[in-house]
């Protein structure tokens, strides 16, 4: 098994996620989360979901990573089934928790993947090497969780989702934790990296600046019962040309305008209270 | 002197500077006071009786010391491996809590007669069994608390790679309950002594510190019966000194310097709650 499986890895062809009329309802609670929804995330495109608490777009991405099963509609990821794309490891997912092992050196943490999929172990080692260059945390290997920060854990995080160079990421706030300063260091960072891997994205956020910064395209959804409102295209140019000098850009102003707009379809904006 | 060394210092320092206190303290009460043998033998006299009596000590603490250890180990890999079963299987877990429960209230020791008959009159298997099982309980209680220990993120991480149950087992589940398992194991190696120690006074082979200690009571020989008590002291010191050092020795070293020094508290909750909390949850795939 290599790093390079041309079988698994050459679907850039397919569309990474098609969710065709997608519901779940939780009957412990009786809460219907999702109802109908349909969307496309085209290979190497970056989509943000965003929406009020309780709209359903953390379960939308669980269950395109096969963490929870749909109650009606049906899901591709790369062509196949949500379970057959998880057991083919299809996709790296990343959390608002970083969730590395405490017990296990950062590097540890970032081969277990590959660990568990029975990679050798000098190629694991190469590998983890890499992706702290690509996280910028070279000199920390050796390190426990513990002594790093918030922002470096999460960064860890996003390296290990990338351990086995997944041509779908599946992000769940995963800057939801950090400050601002080092939130927008990392939405910076993290469009370098994409660019880098050209995977697709998909990017459950509360935030519009950074839904509106990081993709291509921003999902907006409204709750009771979750479901898509609209789709908003964003166009402030390829990923890697995305500098930080671009949040003052009036580009990038209008469209965060579209999306808030867009957020409060509906209900009147606030500060445009009639009155 | 930094201040580093100096904190050091007072903390080796003060209570040896306290034992020594009450060493002295107790000979001078009892030379001053004429305190009669058998109500208080001076630190000299049991002193005395510890070098008199060295190689018959050495044996004592090493017959105790082997039939705790024994117990101590075999109870230790019991206690874990159905706590292991327990946290697996709901039916293990449901037929093991009011078994554990019982066996908990029961005073152990007084089981010693009981297994002496059982197993022969010249038989160690009966204070290895009692050694055993008071060293099972807290073994398996901490452990099964510890194996319920896996965050949520990482349960669902696990699902995410697609791990295998045993996979899961290996790299989440026992790691995070590792501290839990030798908290248990540290509070049990004292348990082991005393049980193994105790199981003594009610008959069986002779030789051990707890039917040495009786039968010098009974000949009035109070100074030697507290030279084999010392005896005792050493011996339960020794297996909690070494439990500890083994937790630290396989605990990753980065988990020391960030509080695991709070072991005592978390000890005392961990014993005290956890029969009660029992509710399964075991999504482990």
């Amino acid at each position: 098994m290599t790093l390079h499986n041309p079988s698994v890895k050459s679907v850039q062809t397919t569309d990474a996620v098609v969710a065709t009329g997608v519901s779940k309802v939780f009957d412990a609670a009786g809460v219907t989360a999702l109802d109908g929804v349909d969307l496309v995330v085209r290979a190497g495109e970056f989509v943000s979901l965003i929406g009020p608490s309780g709209c359903g777009k953390s379960t939308l991405l669980r269950l395109i990573a096969d963490l929870d099963e749909p109650s009606g509609g049906t899901l591709q990821i790369f062509g196949k089934s949500a379970k057959q794309a998880r057991i083919d490891q299809d996709y790296g997912i990343a959390f608002q928790q970083a969730g590395l092992l405490p017990w296990r050196t950062v590097a540890a943490n970032i081969e277990l993947p590959l660990e568990l999929h029975g990679f050798p172990k000098a190629q694991r080692a190469d590998r983890s090497r890499e992706l702290l260059d690509l996280v910028g945390l070279s000199d920390f290997g050796q390190r426990y969780p513990d002594e790093l920060s918030g922002g470096m854990q999460q960064r860890i995080a996003i390296a290990r989702a990338l351990a086995e160079k997944p041509n779908l990421l599946l992000m769940d706030e995963p800057f939801g934790a950090l400050d601002e300063m080092t939130r927008e260091r990392m939405q910076t960072e993290l469009t370098r990296i994409c660019a880098e891997t050209g995977a697709a994205v998909v990017f459950v956020t509360h935030s519009i600046p950074e839904a509106v910064f990081l993709s291509d395209r921003v999902v907006v959804m409204s709750p009771r019962p979750g479901r898509i409102e609209t789709v908003v295209p964003m166009a402030l140019g390829p990923a890697h040309e995305r500098g930080d000098q671009i949040r003052e850009d009036p580009t990038f102003f209008s469209m965060v305008t579209a999306v808030r707009e867009a957020l409060h379809q509906g209900a009147p904006a606030r500060g445009t209270d009639n009155r | 002197m930094s201040a580093r060394s100096r904190d050091t210092l007072v903390r080796a320092g003060a209570p040896v500077a306290l034992g020594v206190f009450v060493l002295v303290a107790w000979q001078l009460i009892v030379t001053v006071g004429e305190i009669d043998d058998y109500l208080l033998p001076s630190p000299l006299s049991i002193a005395g009786q510890v070098v008199e009596f060295w190689p018959s000590l050495v044996a004592a603490v090493g017959s105790t010391g082997l039939n705790a250890l024994i117990g101590l180990v075999v109870g230790s890999v019991v206690g874990v491996g159905i706590a292991l079963l327990a946290s697996l299987s709901r039916v293990v877990d449901y037929l093991s809590a009011p078994l554990v429960a019982g066996l908990a209230v029961v005073p152990i020791v007084a089981l010693a007669p009981v297994l002496n008959t059982m197993f022969g009159a010249d038989s160690e298997t009966g204070r290895r069994t009692i050694a055993g099982l008071a060293v099972f309980v807290p073994v398996f209680i901490n452990t099964l608390r510890g194996l319920r220990q896996t965050a949520p993120v990482h349960r669902d991480l696990m699902r995410s790679y697609a791990a295998k149950p045993g996979q899961v087992v290996r790299v989440l589940t026992i790691p995070a309950a590792r501290p839990y398992i030798f908290t248990g194991i540290r509070i049990a190696s004292s348990l082991a002594v005393i049980s193994a120690l105790v199981a003594e006074y009610f008959g069986g082979p002779r030789g051990g510190l707890g039917s040495l200690i009786s039968s010098s009571a009974a000949t009035s020989a109070y100074a030697r019966a507290w030279a084999y008590v010392v005896g005792g002291i050493v011996l339960g010191l020794l297996f909690f000194v070494v439990t500890s050092a083994l937790e630290r020795l396989v605990t990753p070293s980065a988990a020391f310097p960030h509080g695991t020094t709070d072991s005592t508290t978390r000890t005392s909750s961990t014993s005290s709650t956890n029969l009660s909390n029992t509710a399964p949850r075991k999504e482990l795939t």
